[in-house]
C-alpha cells in the first residue's frame, strides 16, 4: 500500500478494481513461460514441462512467434489417468526420451499449475530417476516450481535462474572461493532481449571484466541460419560457467522490483559463497545506466571506457536536438514491473511524462521502485499493479496519451485511441525483430529515444494538412 | 543431401511404427491416434485448445476460460478468424484463478466473473472452457452455468476442455457437445429447402465468406456456418438445413453425427482447399440436391467454369516456375493433408513428406493411395524428425504451422502457413491463387541462395557460412 504523502496516484488493488473476478486481455503470462526462456539461456539446456503437452506447445508458439527460432520444449504429457495418479511415470518416460533424443547438458524442468495441484513430489521423482539406468549418467536436472496461479512469467523466469544457481552452486565449504584476475562479474540481467544481452556482454568487456552472464540466450535465440540442423541452437552460459558462478568478485541483478524479494539468484550467491551483491535497476534510460557502469568503474578499476564515454555523449547530444519535440508528451507504459520502472525511468529524463505505468504484475513494489529510479514523477503518473488491458484501456481513455510504450499486445488499444505504439519488451507478434530491439545501455536509450522522437514526428508530420518535409 | 545432424537423429523406437515410407514392403498399418510420448516433444496441443479452436470463431459469444492465465493469455486473438460484425470473440476472457482460489475452490469467482463480464458485454450466449484444474479443485462448473443463465436469461454452456484429457481431438468433440445445447432452441419456420449449414470452416481471412458466395451463385441458402463468422442465433436454428457440409473432418464430424441422428441432417464431407477438392465439394451439393433442383448441377458447373477461367492463367504461370520443387507437409488434420497433396500437384510439386497431428488408420490409407512411391509419411512427429526428414528429402518448402516454420527457415527451407494463425486466404479457388502465390513467393525467394546450406556452391561464401 502507499504512504500517506505518496506523490503518485496508486489506482486498483484488488478492492478498486472495477471487474476483479475477470481479467480482460492480460497483461501477463504464465509462470511456466518465464522458466522455459530462462533455461533456454543455459548452453545445451532443454527446458521440460512437468504437465499437460498443451502448455508445452502454447508456450512454444509464443515465444516462437517472438523470436522466430526453434524453441524446443519437452513434456511429461500428462493424460487424465497421470493427473489421478501422478505423473511419476510420465516423467520418467519423458525425461529418457529427451536425454536420448537431445543430449542435453541440462535439463531445466519446470512444473505447472496442473503437475502442483496434485501435489507431485519432484525431489522424489528425480531421485527415483537417477536411480534407474537412464537416470544415472543423466546430466543435471534443474527443477523449479512454477506453478501458474503463482505470479506471473516474470516470476517464473526468475524462479529459474535462482533455481540454477541453487542447484549448481551447492553451499560454500569454507575456502573454496578464489578470486583471481580472471574471476567474472556475474550478471543475471533479467527479461531483456537477445540484443540487450550483447549490449550488456559489450559493455562489461570494455570495461575489461570477464563476466558470467545468466541467461544468456543472444545466441540461442537470435542465432544466424544454419548449415546443419542445431538440436539444441548453440551459445548459452555454460553449465561449468554457472557452477564456477561463486568465484564471482560481484553479482548484478537488473530490477528495482526484483531486488525486493527476498530469495533471488544474486542472494544465493551473497548468503553462500560471499559474493557481493549489486541488486540495481535494469540499465533502461541514462541515469540507471550510469548507475551501471559506475559500479563496473569501481569493480575494474578502470575509468570508464571512451567508447562509452562518447556513447554517453552523443546520447545527451541528442536528447538537447530532440528535447521539444517530447516535451510534456504523455506516455502510457506497460509490461513487466521493472521494465515499466526502466523506461518510465527514461521518459521522465527527457520530460515526457509517463501519465500510466501499468503492469501485470502484483508484487506491491512498483510505486516504490519507481519513485526510486525516477524522482521527479509526480501526481500526474497513475500507478497500476495487477492490471489487464482492459484496466490500461479504462485508465487511458481518460489519460488522453500521446503514445503507448509496450509490447506488442497493446496494439489492440492503441489501435482504438489513435495514437502510435512504440515497440519493446515481450512479445512483439506483430513486427519481426523483437529479438533485436535494444533496451539498455547507454546504446538502448539512444535506440528508444530516436525511435520515440521519430514516432512523435511522424505523426506529427502526417496529421499536418501540410506535410513539411522539411522539420 | 548429406547431413551430419540428420544422420545423428533417430526416431525414438516407440515411434517407430508411427513412420513409414510410400511403396515400401512394410504394409502394416501406421500406428496412429495414441496419446502423445512423453518427451518426444509432440506439435500437438490439448483438449483445451481443441476446444477452443472449435468455438472461438462464435463472434457474439462470451468465451470466459477458467483457470490460471496462461489458457486465455496464449489464445489471445491469435487467429485469422474473421467476423462480419460483434469483435468480441477477440477478446482474452479469464477467471485468472490464483493460489487462493485453488485451495479455495474458484465457484464463486468464476460466478462473478460471468455476471460482470455479461453485464459488461451483453453477449448472445456464454461458454465457460475448463482448463487442467478445474476438475481437481472440484468446481461444479455446470451448476455454476445454471445459475448465472437463470440469472441473466442467456445460454451458459461449460466446455470440458480440461487439457489433459487428451489432444484437440477430445476438445473438439467437448466443443461439438457444448455448441450443440445450443441446436435446436431457433425458429426454422422460414428455412429454403435447399438449404445447408458449413461445419469445420473458421472464416480464417473470409474463407466462409469465399465459399457461401460459390454457394449463393448456385441457389444453395447457407443457414449457419459453424463456426466461421458464427452467430447464437444462427446456431440455434442450424436443425433447419437440410444438409451438413463437414470440411477440417477432425473437428465437426460429431456434431455432424448429432444432427444426423436427432434432426436426420445427413452430412458430407468436403475440402475447399485446392481446385480438385473446392470442386468436388460443390458438385456434391449438386447431386444432393438434384431431386428438388435438377438445375443446381449445371449452376455449378458455371461457377467452377467462371473461377476457373480467372484463375487458371495466373495458376500457370506459378506452375512453370515451381515444377518439379519438392515440399513437406505437416498439417493437423489428415482432410487438409490430402488436398494439400492434390493442390502441390496442380503446382507441379510433389510431396516427400507428409504428416499430420491427428490422422487415424483410414486416413493414413488413404495418404499412402495417393502419394508418390518414396513419399515419407509420419503420425506425431517432433521438431528433430520433421527437421532428419526435411534434410533427408532436400524439399524446397515447408507448408505447417508457426511451430514448424523455424525448422524450414533455419534450414533454408521456405515455408507456407496453412494453420488457423495465417492471415491469407487459402480456401477456394482464390485461395489456391493465394496459396500459389504464397508458395512461390517463399520457394523463389533469392535469400536462400545466401544462408549457409544452400550456399555451398557459391565459394566465397561457403568460408564464410561454415559451421561454429
Amino acid at each position: 500500500m502507499i504512504a500517506p504523502n505518496e506523490p503518485f496516484t496508486q489506482v486498483g488493488d484488488g478492492e478498486n478494481e472495477p471487474y476483479p473476478n475477470a481479467t480482460t486481455n492480460a497483461c501477463k503470462l504464465c509462470t511456466p513461460l518465464g522458466a522455459c526462456l530462462a533455461f533456454r539461456g543455459v548452453q545445451g539446456a532443454i527446458p521440460f514441462l512437468h504437465g499437460s503437452q498443451g502448455c508445452a506447445t502454447y508456450i512454444r508458439r509464443y515465444l516462437i512467434s517472438h523470436f522466430r527460432e526453434p524453441m524446443d520444449i519437452a513434456a511429461s504429457n500428462f493424460s487424465e489417468s497421470s493427473a489421478v495418479f501422478g505423473g511419476a511415470s510420465n516423467l520418467k518416460t519423458g525425461l529418457a526420451n529427451v536425454l536420448t533424443q537431445y543430449k542435453p547438458a541440462l535439463v531445466g524442468l519446470a512444473t505447472t499449475c496442473l503437475s502442483e495441484t496434485i501435489g507431485e513430489d519432484m525431489p522424489g521423482h528425480l531421485r527415483d530417476f537417477a536411480q534407474t539406468p537412464d537416470g544415472e549418467n543423466a546430466p543435471p536436472i534443474v527443477s523449479v516450481s512454477t506453478a501458474s496461479y503463482r505470479g506471473t512469467h516474470i516470476d517464473g523466469f526468475h524462479a529459474a535462474v535462482r533455481g540454477l544457481v541453487e542447484s549448481l552452486c551447492p553451499s560454500a565449504t569454507p575456502g573454496d572461493r578464489t578470486i583471481t584476475a580472471d574471476s567474472p562479474v556475474a550478471v543475471f540481467p533479467g527479461m531483456v532481449s537477445p540484443a540487450d544481452l550483447r549490449e550488456l556482454k559489450r559493455s562489461v568487456a570494455a570495461f575489461g571484466l570477464p563476466l558470467t552472464l545468466l541467461p544468456d540466450y543472444s545466441d540461442t535465440l537470435d542465432g544466424p541460419s544454419w548449415a546443419d540442423y542445431e538440436k539444441l541452437p548453440s551459445g548459452g552460459t555454460p553449465v561449468d560457467a554457472i557452477r564456477a558462478l561463486c568465484h564471482s568478485r560481484a553479482s548484478f541483478e537488473f530490477g528495482r522490483v526484483l531486488a525486493g524479494a527476498d530469495t533471488t539468484a544474486a542472494t544465493l550467491l551473497a548468503r553462500r559463497h560471499g559474493v557481493l551483491p549489486y541488486r540495481i535497476g535494469v540499465p533502461v534510460g541514462l541515469r540507471e545506466t550510469d548507475r551501471f557502469t559506475e559500479l563496473l568503474t569501481a569493480l575494474s578499476g578502470n575509468p570508464m571506457p571512451v567508447e562509452l564515454v562518447a556513447e554517453r555523449g552523443r546520447l545527451i547530444d541528442s536528447w538537447v536536438d530532440g528535447h521539444k519535440y517530447v516535451f510534456e508528451k504523455r506516455a502510457v507504459v506497460y509490461g513487466e514491473e521493472d521494465l515499466v520502472v526502466g523506461l518510465a525511468a527514461l521518459l521522465a529524463e527527457i520530460g515526457v511524462v509517463p501519465v500510466l505505468c501499468a503492469s501485470g504484475g502484483r508484487s506491491g513494489r512498483l510505486a516504490a521502485a519507481l519513485r526510486a529510479a525516477a524522482p521527479e514523477l509526480d501526481e500526474r503518473t497513475v500507478i497500476r499493479e495487477g492490471a489487464d488491458f482492459a484496466d490500461i484501456a479504462e485508465q487511458a481513455a481518460a489519460l488522453r496519451p500521446d503514445f503507448l510504450i509496450g509490447a506488442s499486445k497493446g496494439y489492440a488499444l492503441a489501435r482504438k485511441l489513435g495514437v502510435p505504439l512504440i515497440r519493446c519488451g515481450f512479445p512483439i507478434h506483430d513486427r519481426i525483430g523483437g529479438q533485436r530491439i535494444l533496451h539498455v545501455g547507454y546504446a538502448g536509450a539512444q535506440a528508444l529515444y530516436d525511435r520515440i522522437v521519430n514516432t512523435l514526428l511522424e505523426r506529427k508530420q502526417g496529421d499536418s494538412p501540410i506535410g513539411y518535409s522539411y522539420l | 543431401m548429406t547431413s551430419p545432424v540428420s544422420q545423428s537423429i533417430s526416431v525414438l523406437p516407440a515411434r517407430a511404427a508411427s513412420v513409414t515410407t510410400v511403396g515400401s514392403a512394410d504394409a502394416a498399418p501406421l500406428a496412429c491416434g495414441q496419446a502423445s510420448l512423453a518427451g518426444s516433444v509432440t506439435q500437438r496441443a490439448c483438449a483445451f485448445c481443441g476446444s477452443r479452436v472449435v468455438l472461438y470463431p462464435i463472434a457474439d459469444a462470451l468465451h470466459l476460460v477458467h483457470g490460471p492465465i496462461g489458457c486465455a493469455a496464449y489464445t489471445w486473438d491469435i487467429r485469422g478468424a474473421q467476423s462480419s460484425g460483434s469483435q468480441l470473440f477477440r477478446n482474452s476472457f479469464s477467471t485468472d484463478l490464483r493460489e487462493m482460489d485453488v485451495i479455495y475452490g474458484g465457484e464463486k469467482k468464476l460466478g462473478h466473473a460471468l455476471r460482470e463480464l455479461i453485464a459488461r458485454h451483453n453477449p448472445k450466449a456464454a461458454f465457460v472452457y475448463s482448463t487442467c484444474i478445474v476438475g481437481l479443485i472440484g468446481d461444479d462448473v455446470g451448476a455454476i452455468c445454471k445459475e448465472v443463465a437463470r440469472e441473466t436469461g442467456i445460454p451458459v454452456i461449460p466446455v470440458a476442455s480440461e487439457g489433459f484429457k487428451g489432444t484437440k481431438k477430445t476438445g473438439y468433440r467437448a466443443a461439438c457437445e457444448a455448441v450443440y445445447q445450443l441446436v435446436g432452441t431457433g425458429d426454422i419456420g422460414d428455412i429454403p429447402p435447399v438449404s445447408v449449414n458449413l461445419l469445420g470452416d473458421f472464416n480464417i481471412a473470409g474463407e466462409t465468406w469465399v465459399i457461401q458466395d460459390y454457394l449463393r451463385r448456385m441457389g444453395v441458402h447457407v443457414v449457419a456456418t459453424l463456426t466461421g463468422d458464427g452467430r447464437v442465433d444462427a446456431i440455434r436454428r442450424c436443425h433447419g438445413a437440410k444438409l451438413n457440409l463437414v470440411q477440417c473432418s477432425g473437428s465437426m464430424t460429431s456434431l455432424a453425427k448429432m444432427l444426423e441422428k436427432d434432426h436426420e441432417i445427413p452430412f458430407q464431407r468436403v475440402s475447399f482447399f485446392g481446385i480438385e477438392d473446392m470442386s468436388s465439394a460443390l458438385y456434391a451439393v449438386a447431386k444432393h440436391f438434384a431431386s428438388v433442383d435438377p438445375a443446381m448441377l449445371g449452376r455449378a458447373q458455371q461457377v467452377v467454369r467462371e473461377e476457373l477461367e480467372k484463375l487458371m492463367p495466373e495458376l500457370r504461370r506459378y506452375r512453370q516456375k515451381l515444377a518439379g520443387k519438392k515440399a513437406a507437409i505437416y498439417v493437423g488434420g489428415a482432410f487438409k493433408a490430402f488436398s494439400l497433396v492434390r493442390a502441390l500437384r496442380t503446382l507441379g510439386m510433389s510431396t516427400a513428406l507428409v504428416g499430420t497431428q491427428t490422422g487415424d488408420k483410414d486416413d493414413y490409407q488413404q495418404l499412402r493411395a495417393m502419394c508418390d512411391p518414396g513419399t515419407l509419411i509420419v503420425d506425431d512427429s517432433n521438431p528433430l524428425e520433421l527437421a532428419k526428414f526435411c534434410l533427408e528429402k532436400d524439399v524446397d518448402l515447408f507448408i505447417g504451422g508457426v511451430k514448424e516454420r523455424p525448422i524450414a527457415y533455419k534450414l533454408g527451407i521456405g515455408f507456407c502457413d496453412h494453420n488457423h494463425e495465417r492471415k491469407e486466404a487459402l480456401a477456394g479457388y482464390v485461395g489456391m491463387l493465394n496459396f500459389a502465390r504464397e508458395v512461390h513467393a517463399s520457394v523463389m525467394s533469392p535469400v536462400w541462395k545466401f544462408t549457409p546450406r544452400r550456399a555451398s556452391l557459391n565459394s566465397h561464401l561457403s568460408t564464410l557460412n561454415s559451421p561454429r
